[in-house]
């Protein structure tokens, strides 16, 4: 192995991004969950910046710059900026049975691990051991999406989800096609500005960002 | 050329619009710029009848026999959706729906839907299919919030949360495929062209593949309105502007089926077993037994027949997951008539709940006192749904069940009686709105008729007999689509 030193830090990195999603699994305080957030985007962007370092791959690096941008910069200053309107900072969500979640959540990360290790053999990059770790990243989110009921807190776990796409990219191939990754980020900014609008509307209709009263209101 | 120009006509449009959408010309520029729109997509019709395959932007975009029978139809049905919209936001307007900023968002993102539509038709990279199936999410959520009424909030809401976690499965899907694809192409961008793709298919890892089409089935799955992820789709028929319905059910669901179709030839050649087909023929008929029996007790009339999309999906998918030449060109004829007749349903339910000012059916009635035009154009297009003959769905379905008594005859029985049990909900419902004596107030609007009668006159002839250069044309695109297995 000719680079253990950056082999570990970028697996130290992996464990830290597991480690921030379970975060967002129990956490209680919106406000808290946003902190989260920016460091899940600060290990995400160091890490793709390592495997760029490390295998060459200069778009990588750029990648790293542009998840910096977005995900530690743009995108935190839009939600705080957001929850400071919406006063919702010292808001706190009622997260039902947080053990059970946490133990579903472990099966999750074996069941990734599972799912991953024939491809991690495959794989040719120096960070291949961590392919499991973006897919339960990935999924883990989508937990994180399934147990909230705030909106605040489903976009989070979104651009969650979204982070664990990007760290699979990058350990399994060195990141997508450039014309792909500059596609999502765009995505992702004018999706975040919906969140926005649809942040106010939902206020504004329901004086409280909360989807479960919502669904009552159906009848049909 | 032609490639270009359609794109960028929807697009200058949407940015047109964003500025001056709220003056009074626009709905009609709307439709004109869609009209433009049809008539390039002829052009590029007549381009892939004699190369092929056409490419176009350093071969980024292209055209071949299979999507572009999908841009033909996204060129006549936004062209139809587009002249109609004219009279429905009228109505809007008088009723007092619309302020200036929601008319300069309508039509913008009208555009912008249509533009997303083509974009991942037109792309031969997978990636940027991926990246315009994000946008046209994105902009259909800012179509079906636009009454901003809590409902119409919180369909937005389901949709865009929904197909936001389903495309990012795809998403992992597409990393799959180009972890698979970059041992054979190399890396960089040509790893994800289709047509690339296509030459090394037979190469990629069998393993990595199936997990891929997995990936991509959930992701956009869900955008197709497959069971179990199809939540969104009533509610996001329901609380949107008629229009968006129209394009939504008749055009958006055909563009994510077609996504699966393209990964599917892949996966198929990859695999060496119908692992593809089978995944599409279990959730396919899943999908129509849930939504045909999900059809009893819909009292939201634009919600009853979003039941109805999903079920016809649900039957689309059948056919391709069945595999073959004739279940294959059942299911692309079945996909083309589907989207004519159902989008003139919802232009015709749409007038109507306008009328009663509720989409109740309990409370709509007497269309066929109010306008006899409009009640017998409901009772055709209601049986025309329904897959009476002589109208297009007829043939399709009949085609259908041909291939599907040849390979699982027990599961014709099951789809026939889905499809009895369909007619009888959905005629009872019609008959019932287009009867009665107390006529509903309000005009009919004279432009309104067009779109409807295209559609059904379309869907009536090419049921009767259909021309033989559309019959060889589709078998060929379905023989395109099996000839690498």
């Amino acid at each position: 192995m000719p680079h253990p030193l950056e082999q570990s830090l970028i697996a130290l990195l992996g464990g830290l991004l597991l480690l921030t999603v379970f975060a967002m699994l129990s956490i209680r305080r919106i406000f808290s969950m946003i902190r989260i957030f920016v460091l899940q985007g600060l290990i995400l962007s160091a890490s793709t910046f390592i495997v760029g370092l490390v295998s060459g791959e200069k778009h990588l690096l750029f990648q790293a710059f542009i998840t910096f941008i977005l995900k530690v910069v743009v995108l935190p200053v839009l939600l705080f900026r957001l929850i400071h309107r919406l006063r919702l900072r010292g808001d706190v969500e009622v997260v039902l049975n947080v053990p059970v979640t946490m133990v579903t959540g472990i099966f999750v990360v074996i069941f990734s691990y599972a799912v991953a290790s024939p491809l991690s053999q495959m794989a040719m990059t120096i960070s291949r051991g961590l392919i499991g770790v973006g897919l339960a990243t990935v999924l883990l989110s989508f937990l994180v999406i399934l147990t909230r009921r705030k909106a605040v807190t489903q976009v989070l776990g979104l651009l969650s989800l979204e982070n664990g796409l990007l760290f699979s990219a990058t350990n399994a191939t060195y990141g997508m096609p450039m014309i792909v990754e500059l596609g999502v980020a765009l995505d992702v900014l004018v999706g975040t500005l919906l969140f926005g609008v649809f942040f106010f509307q939902i206020r504004e209709s329901f004086e409280k960002l909360d989807l479960e009263r919502l669904e009552r209101t159906w009848e049909d | 050329m032609a490639i270009l120009s359609m794109l960028s006509i929807p697009l200058l449009s949407a940015c047109l619009f964003a500025v001056w959408g709220d003056r009074p010309w626009v709905p009609r520029v709307n439709a004109f710029a869609t009209f433009l729109l049809f008539v390039s997509s002829l052009f590029l019709a007549g381009e892939v009848v004699q190369e092929h395959r056409v490419f176009a932007l350093y071969g980024q975009l292209f055209s071949d026999p299979l999507n572009i029978i999908f841009v033909i139809l996204t060129g006549l049905i936004s062209t139809t959706t587009a002249i109609y919209s004219v009279g429905y936001i009228r109505f809007e307007m008088e009723r007092g729906q619309f302020g200036a900023g929601r008319l300069r968002l309508y039509h913008s993102m009208f555009q912008m839907v249509v533009f997303s539509m083509l974009l991942g038709l037109l792309s031969d990279n997978l990636g940027l299919l991926w990246v315009a199936l994000e946008t046209a999410t994105l902009s259909n959520a800012f179509l079906i919030s636009i009454y901003r009424t809590p409902k119409s909030i919180e369909a937005a809401w389901k949709y865009f949360v929904l197909l936001g976690v389903g495309i990012a499965q795809a998403f992992f899907g597409l990393i799959l495929l180009y972890f698979a694809a970059e041992r054979e192409l190399g890396p960089g961008g040509n790893a994800l062209l289709w047509t690339q793709l296509d030459l090394v298919k037979t190469h990629l890892n069998p393993m990595v593949l199936s997990l891929s089409f997995i990936f991509f089935f959930v992701g956009l799955g869900t955008k197709v309105g497959l069971v179990p992820l199809h939540g969104w789709l009533p509610d996001a028929h329901a609380e949107g502007p008629t229009p968006a319905s129209a394009i939504l059910s008749g055009l958006l669901l055909n563009v994510a089926l077609y996504s699966i179709l393209r990964i599917k030839v892949l996966a198929d050649a990859a695999i060496k077993w119908p692992m593809a087909g089978d995944i599409l023929l279990v959730f396919g008929f899943l999908t129509v037994v849930v939504a045909v029996f999900s059809l009893w007790k819909r009292n939201d009339v634009k919600r009853l027949f979003s039941y109805s999309s999903i079920e016809h999906m649900g039957i689309a998918a059948i056919g391709f997951g069945i595999g073959g030449e004739a279940a294959t060109l059942a299911a692309l004829l079945h996909l083309t008539f589907h989207s004519l007749t159902k989008s003139s349903l919802f232009f015709l339910v749409g007038t109507a709940s306008q009328w009663c000012k509720t989409q109740k059916i309990a409370e709509i009635r007497g269309i066929l006192v109010h306008s006899p035009f409009w009640g017998l154009s409901l009772i055709v297009a209601g049986c025309a749904i329904l897959g009476v003959p002589p109208f297009g769905l007829f043939a399709s379905e009949f085609l259908l069940f041909k291939a599907l008594i040849h390979t699982n005859p027990w599961l014709a029985v099951v789809l026939m009686v889905c499809l009895a049990v369909a007619f009888g909900v959905i005629l009872k419902r019609v008959l019932e709105m287009v009867s009665g004596e107390n006529a509903p107030p309000g005009p009919v609007p004279s432009l309104s008729r067009a779109p409807v009668l295209i559609h059904l006159v379309l869907v009536a002839v090419l049921g009767v007999g259909i021309p033989s250069f559309i019959w060889n044309w589709y078998q060929g695109t379905a023989h395109y689509l099996l000839g690498s297995l």
